[in-house]
């Protein structure tokens, strides 16, 4: 089979793939899948590496080390099952390259700064939100919870009114 | 049904079971997201532009896929629903901010937490960076925590599904839902056109798309027809 980065599975195949995925996890593990909270853990296992004394003082993550290692959930697990699963997809459709996403006419460090940016703004919302766009709107979206469609609706909102002040990182 | 791997309660060998068992479902779940676009920021951000609403499709096309399967599975007696949905309690305010932030986040990075893990591994250094940046607004958060007070259990509603939130049996919740989703695809579909012009001559294959939607049309019904059933626990709304 010939090899093309821009070609995508049809998106709502690809839609009942990923519901099919999430169902089997329903099924075998009681809940749905999840990314930010794997996150989370590494951030909380470095700190503890890092800093064990400082670790220590603050009780959100004193707390979560007093329960065992950090890594050793199951959402860690599956995390680096994602990102096998992510190699295996790009290298097979000749998407795996080194490179910066970004609008041709944008700095790669200001695009870089921004992905940094963002990236904290979601690790501190997905703390909040107790769960991401994975383990909150998809996985808690799917067991017809209210606070996860609302939370869903919300980040749609939120992309939406942002989106203009930030369409030069794609242009 | 008991669930097969209830990770929490394991403490032998068939908990080392239950990780691989994670990480079999991980490879599905990064690959599946991988080939639906979901390791680019631009096809993931144009979501927010118009011109490419691939997020849309492809996560309530899931959500509703899954929501059907569980929906069908408890009227059959297999799943216990109420239990799965224990796992997602409302927390209605931090949830709303939550998500108004995520969504900033998203645009501002390109990415969201779960589809950054994907970027990074197709060696994308913008996804590498979202990586990061989500690790360090994690730390940011628990050490402002105390800070915040109240407000992260605030608007608590329990273990609330929109079943019981509308009086409704979960089948009947659920082919609003399926109706719901088919319109936001046209609509979708429409400002896609609107935007992109003919330059979106190639559309994804209309036949598969038909198939997709009559499918969920088809379970979403036989799940209300299968509120005849004496086995449901999905009856009780």
């Amino acid at each position: 089979m010939e090899r093309n980065p821009n070609r995508f599975w049809n998106p709502y195949a690809g839609g009942v793939a990923l519901g099919l995925v999430l169902l089997v996890t329903f099924l075998l593990m009681g809940k749905g899948l999840g990314a930010s909270g794997a996150t989370y853990r590494v951030g909380v296992w470095a700190v503890s590496g890092l800093a064990p004394a400082h670790a220590e003082r603050v009780p959100a993550i004193a707390g979560m080390l007093e329960d065992g290692h950090p890594l050793d959930d199951w959402l860690v697990f599956e995390v680096v099952g994602v990102l096998i699963g992510g190699v295996l997809g790009a290298i097979t459709s000749g998407r795996f390259s080194r490179e910066v996403l970004k609008g041709p006419s944008f700095s790669s460090g200001g695009r870089i700064g921004f992905a940094i940016a963002g990236g904290v703004i979601m690790g501190f919302a997905a703390k909040l939100s107790r769960g991401c766009t994975s383990g909150q709107a998809l996985s808690g979206g799917a067991a017809m919870s209210v606070g996860s469609w609302a939370f869903m609706l919300s980040v749609f909102a939120g992309g939406y009114a942002v989106a203009y002040f930030l369409r030069r990182q794609w242009r | 049904m008991t669930t097969i791997f209830p990770i929490e309660a394991l403490s032998d060998e068939r908990r080392a079971l239950g990780l691989g068992v994670a990480v079999v479902v991980g490879i599905a779940f990064g690959f599946v997201l991988e080939r639906s676009g979901f390791g680019r920021a631009q096809k993931l951000v144009g979501q927010f532009y118009g011109y490419d609403f691939t997020v849309l499709k492809v996560m309530f096309t899931a959500i509703v896929t899954a929501m059907l399967g569980l929906v069908v599975l408890s009227s059959a007696g297999v799943v216990d629903l109420a239990a799965i949905q224990f796992n997602y309690p409302t927390y209605l305010w931090p949830m709303i901010v939550g998500g108004l932030l995520l969504g900033a986040g998203f645009v501002m990075s390109g990415y969201c937490p779960g589809t950054s893990l994907v970027a990074t591994a197709s060696g994308k250094l913008d996804g590498v960076s979202t990586v990061f940046g989500v690790v360090v607004g994690g730390l940011v958060y628990a050490h402002v925590e105390p800070a915040l007070g109240a407000f992260p259990n605030s608007g608590k509603l329990g273990a609330l599904s929109l079943s019981t939130w509308l009086g409704l049996p979960a089948p009947i919740v659920a082919v609003f839902v399926v109706a719901f989703a088919i319109a936001a695809f046209f609509a979708g579909e429409r400002i896609e056109r609107l935007v992109a012009g003919a330059a979106l001559a190639e559309s994804p294959s209309g036949a598969a798309k038909k198939w997709i939607f009559v499918g969920l049309v088809a379970v979403a019904l036989a799940g209300v027809a299968m509120l005849a059933l004496p086995t449901g626990t999905a009856a009780a709304p």
